[in-house]
Order: C-alpha cells, then structure tokens, then sequence
C-alpha cells in the first residue's frame, strides 16, 4: 500500500484500466501533452501513445458526442471536462444523446464523463458548480462522487467497465488535500453502494463528496457533547442507496441532509421524500438539510465561505436536533 | 437505385397520407417525398463495415443497410416487436451490427457522434467510412460545426451529406445561412466542399463516391452539399403554405424519380413492362410490412420500465 492523493487514486484507477484493456481510451482537452489541467492524465501520453489519448478541440459538445460514437463501436471512452461547469456545453449530448441510446434502441454506451467539480479553491461561479443534479434527474445516467482516495480509485474503475455512461464528479477541493493508504492492487468499489463512514446513534448525516469530510469533523466536535453522529457517503447519486439511507433513519431517528450543492431541487429534497414515504413512522424529529443557499458560487472568500456549509453549521443544526 | 427511391416514395406516402390520416400511425410524421435521391444516392454503395447515420428523412438508408420494411413499419407503428420495443418512432433506430446509427430529435447531435464511430473505424484501420446525414436548417446548429472541425482536425473518414432541401420548417434557407452554397464550408474546415444537384441521383452518387475513395484512403472528410427541395410540409400536420406554389411546381418538375426513370427508359436499361413489374412488387411489399404491423402487438405498459441500464448478461 502507497499513500496516495484523491488526485493520484484517480489517475491510478484510469491508468490500471487502460493497461487492462486496450478498449479503454482517454479524451478530452489539454489532457495529452500536457496531463490534464489538474494532471490527472499526467504520463498517460507517453505511456499509452496519441491513439488512445487524445487532446481535442474545445468543443465539448463533440467530446462527448464522439464517447457515445466511438463506445457503440465497443471501445471504452473517457472524457475529461476540463471543469464540470463546463459539461453544460455538452449537455445534449449527456442528456439525450448518451443517456437515452441503450433505452430506445438497444446498444450498450459504456462511457465515463469525469472531471473537477465543487467549490473551496476561489474558482468563482463557473469553476466551482455542483451540478450533479442535473444529472442526477436523468434516468439512463449513472453519477458518481467519490469523497476518498480509495473510493476515488474503486469508482473510476467500476465506472469504466460499466456498461452505462457515468457522470463522474471528482471534488477539486479533494484532489491533493485527501492523502490514504490506496492498496496498489487491482479493486472495484460497486457503484450504487453507500458507505457508513462514521457509526452513530443520534443523528444522521447523510451527504457525499467533499461534505463527507465536514461531516466527519462536525461529528469529531459533537463527539466531546455526547452526541453521536452516523456519517453516511452515499458515492453514487444515481442510482443511489435507498437501503442504506433508511437503514441510518431507523437507525438513528434523526436526519440531517448535507451537500454542497445548493437547496432547491437537491439530493437533500429527493432524499427528504423517500424518507417520507418509507421512514416516516421512525422519525423522532424533522428531516433537516444543511445545503449552500441558492445562489450561484460567489467567488470572493468571505462570500464562498459564507455560501458553503462547514462543520460548524452541521454542528449547530446537528445540536437543535438532538434536543428536539 | 430505382427500386429503392421507389420504394421510399411508396413506403412514405403510405405512411403520411394513408396511416397517418387513418390514426394508426402517431406522433410526428416526417419524410422525405422530393429528395429520395440525396439518400440513395449517397449512401447505396458502401463497403460492410461502413456506418450510415441518416435523418428522419432518409428512409432508404434503413432498407439499404438490410431493416426491413416489417420493421421500420412496426417501429412507426410502435409495436412490441419493432427496433425500439415502442421506446421510440419514426426513424428514430438504428442498428450498430448493420451500421446503422439511430439519431435523436436534436438536430446535427449526431454529427459528433458520426465522428466518434469514425474514430474508432480509423482505429481499426479496414478503409471503413462513416456517411451523415444533415439538413440545411441543421447547418445551423453548434454541433455541426464541432464535429466538422473535428472531423478535418483529426482526419477522419467521414462523409458529411447535405441535403439543402431549402426549408427548415417554415424558414427559408436565407434566413439560415448567408452564403449561396453551404459547400463553401467545406473548405473553410479544411476539407473539400461540393455542391450537387440533389434531385440527380447519379450526380449524388459520383460526388459521394469520390469523397468515400478519399476517405477511404486516409485522405479525411468530405462536404456534400445536395441541392433539392421538400416536396411536403415539415411534418405531416404541416400543410406548408409558407411555400410558394410557383416554386413546388418548378420542383416538382425536376422530380429526381420520375427523372431516372426517363433516363433509364431512354437510354434502353429500362422497359416499362419492367417498371410496372417493379412498381407491383413495392406495392406487394408496403401491403404485406403494414399487415404485419397491423398485426403485431402493442407493447405492455409496464414493460416501459425495462432496460433504462444496460446490465452484463
């Protein structure tokens, strides 16, 4: 075992699949020649040669167009977006194009779509989205966000050889700020699974990607008061765990929702309704989200700082909660 | 070549002014009466391997590329035993082991996707080639450009059909481009751009036959540019008074079926005992594909929840 960056489990789980499987390449913008704006194809060139990574005109639409031709094909795309923000430009393709083939006509599109998305780093309204949802309310579509370095490398494999395209949301805040011992050997993490990464008994927080951290450390706090939170990383957003989810509700009886992403029409919401529906009768107290408000990301520290959630408003919440 | 533009104009009329007006086909109804010989022309002669992507209006592509007409009826009819189960109508399928891929309802998303499988056909390295088909109001769309400066960047072998039939929808083509010939486009990606007459079938067919040696041969992409008209409205609601009726007459008079014809017949390739022999034998096959469509099962509600993920058998 090696101690690896968020940033390097990635790139190791990508370059293990291509050594694995001559189908699988890489595309995407800046990625060759230069590995990436982030580095996370860094190398990858030289060891795999220009066919099967592949720097592209900024034409995002076309990247992802040209993953869905070349995967009926039966080869193995992986296309960077340079920033998740910018998947935008690509989106019909991701939405209707990639989503809806296999449903309609049958072919398998075994795509992933992967690249830095959240906030923290000052990347101001277009370099800081969480935009998993738009995803996320696409049937066809697997996404994905890992919150460790070991996930990060057993979901970007179990993405690849997934027969459905994957939106893959890497947190960039994560990338060189999560180090863990990674196993160098071959392991897939499945995706639609949750992990518990905190065992508790008051208060449940269900979140994923960077908030799973925030979560974490408010639990460490509330820790010293007595108060016990479960930490729930969901890892996949689509389809996601629902038995997990209502296993820390029955568990807990207390609930709070946290993610990054802002409140409107967020994982929060959706998760809220299926605990309504399916948990109702164990809920000792309102289902709570800890959410950015909804607005787009400023990009001024104090105001990013103000929009983002922190351990000490899940802290806050997580206290009127317990006592409820 | 005859047999199937006259197929096509058969197959289609059945469709919109027959099952279309008896309720038995719904939704949107779009064909391509007028410009057949853009499709046959094009994409008749190609090698296994070859990959096709043809539009809504481009129904011989389907025939040529081996669906059969039972198919491609129980797809417009959205039977259970259609290409796409009922999920989908129209021409909205395809079929990669024939080389077919189906496209959507968003105009010009396939040009990348066209690039995407040439890709992986360069990489195989058999001379295969991808021919794509988009309309002039298409032209407009981001999408075709991407995947043209795509496709000459990277040399692909793909074959990007034109069919200017001079209305998107309602919108003439001067309000969807300012130059007189979209050929010019061509090399302003870097590849070669022409302009055909699309209602000559063999003039299509020479123009696609150079740009497919080319490809072929490494030589990358290639601009069609085929001129014709849409001899319908956008759609079978669509009664398209928007048109000048001077100018459907001037088009209907270069009909590129009814002009094959006459050249075959004389040129003496063709006897009219023969084209009637054809004529009767299309007519037997449209019958027979809408019977069996007629026949073949709904699709059961719940089954619309199968298959959104691919699982690994």
């Amino acid at each position: 075992m090696a101690v690896l960056t968020y940033l390097d489990a990635i790139r190791q789980g990508i370059w293990e699949e291509m050594e694995r499987d001559p189908s699988v390449f890489l595309l995407g913008e800046d990625i060759g020649v230069y590995g990436g704006a982030f580095k996370v194809t860094a190398g990858m060139l030289e060891k795999f040669g220009a066919d099967r990574v592949i720097d592209t005109p900024i034409s995002e639409s076309a990247i992802v167009g040209a993953a869905v031709g070349a995967a009926m094909m039966g080869l193995r795309p992986v296309a960077e977006m340079q920033f998740m923000d910018f998947i935008a430009c690509g989106f019909d393709q991701v939405v209707n194009m990639a989503a809806k083939i296999h449903y309609r006509w049958g072919p398998p599109v075994p795509i992933v779509i992967r690249g830095p998305s959240g906030a923290g780093v000052h990347g101001g309204p277009f370099h800081s989205q969480s935009n998993e949802m738009w995803f996320v309310h696409t049937p066809g579509l697997k996404v994905v966000m890992p919150a460790t370095a070991y996930d990060a490398k057993g979901l970007i494999k179990a993405a690849i050889r997934d027969d459905n395209p994957v939106v893959f949301f890497e947190h960039k805040f994560l990338y060189r700020r999560i180090k863990e011992e990674v196993p160098a050997e071959d392991y897939v993490v499945p995706l639609g699974k949750a992990a518990v990464r905190r065992a508790g008994s008051d208060v449940a927080v269900i979140t994923y990607g960077a908030m799973v951290w925030v979560a974490l450390e408010a639990a460490e706090q509330l820790a010293k008061e007595s108060i016990s939170l479960e930490v729930v990383d969901l890892r996949t957003l689509l389809p996601y765990d629902e038995d997990a989810v209502l296993a820390s509700v029955r568990k807990c009886n207390k609930v709070i929702l946290l993610h990054e992403d802002t409140r409107t029409g967020g994982m929060a919401g959706e998760l809220a309704a299926l605990i309504a529906e399916k948990a109702f009768e164990d809920l000792d107290g309102p289902v709570v989200r800890v959410t950015a408000p909804d607005t787009p990301v400023p990009f001024s520290p104090p105001l990013e700082e103000y929009f983002l959630p922190n351990a000490q408003k899940v802290a806050e919440a997580a206290r009127k909660l317990a006592a409820y | 070549m005859l047999y199937y533009l006259k197929l096509t104009r058969a197959a289609e009329w059945r469709i919109e002014q027959v099952l279309y007006r008896q309720g038995k086909i719904v939704g949107g109804v779009y064909v391509g009466r007028g410009q057949e010989a853009v499709t046959v022309g094009a994409a008749i002669r190609l090698k296994d391997g070859d990959v096709v992507v043809p539009t809504h209006r481009d129904f011989s592509a389907f025939v040529m590329r081996g669906f059969s007409l039972r198919e491609i009826f129980c797809n417009w009819m959205g039977r259970a035993n259609g290409p796409t189960r009922g999920r989908d109508g129209s021409l909205h399928f395809g079929d990669m082991k024939r080389g077919v891929v189906g496209i959507i309802s968003h105009l010009g998303s396939w040009c990348p996707v066209a690039c995407g499988v040439a890709m992986a056909l360069k990489r195989r390295g058999q001379g295969n080639v991808v021919v794509v088909f988009f309309g002039e109001g298409t032209s407009s769309e981001g999408d075709v450009h991407e995947a043209m400066n795509w496709a000459a960047v990277m040399k692909l072998p793909v074959i990007f059909v034109c069919n200017n039939n001079a209305y998107a929808y309602s919108t003439p083509a001067a309000r969807e481009f300012a130059v007189k010939s979209l050929a010019v486009r061509g090399p302003a990606y870097g590849m070669p751009g022409e302009a055909v007459d699309g209602n000559d079938v063999l003039a299509v067919y020479a123009s696609s036959q150079r740009a497919i040696a080319r490809a072929r041969a490494g030589g990358g992409p290639s601009l069609i540019e085929c001129k014709t008209f849409r001899m319908t409205g956008h759609a079978a609601h669509d009664m398209a008074e928007y048109v000048p009726q001077a100018l459907l007459k001037t088009w209907a008079r270069k009909d590129p079926i009814k002009r094959f014809e006459k050249f075959l017949l004389t040129q003496r390739i063709l006897t009219r005992p023969r084209l009637r022999e054809m004529e009767q034998t299309i007519q037997k096959e449209v019958d027979d594909a809408v019977a069996y469509a007629e026949a073949s099962p709904l699709p059961e509600g719940p089954t619309a929840l199968r298959g959104v993920y691919c699982h690994p058998d």
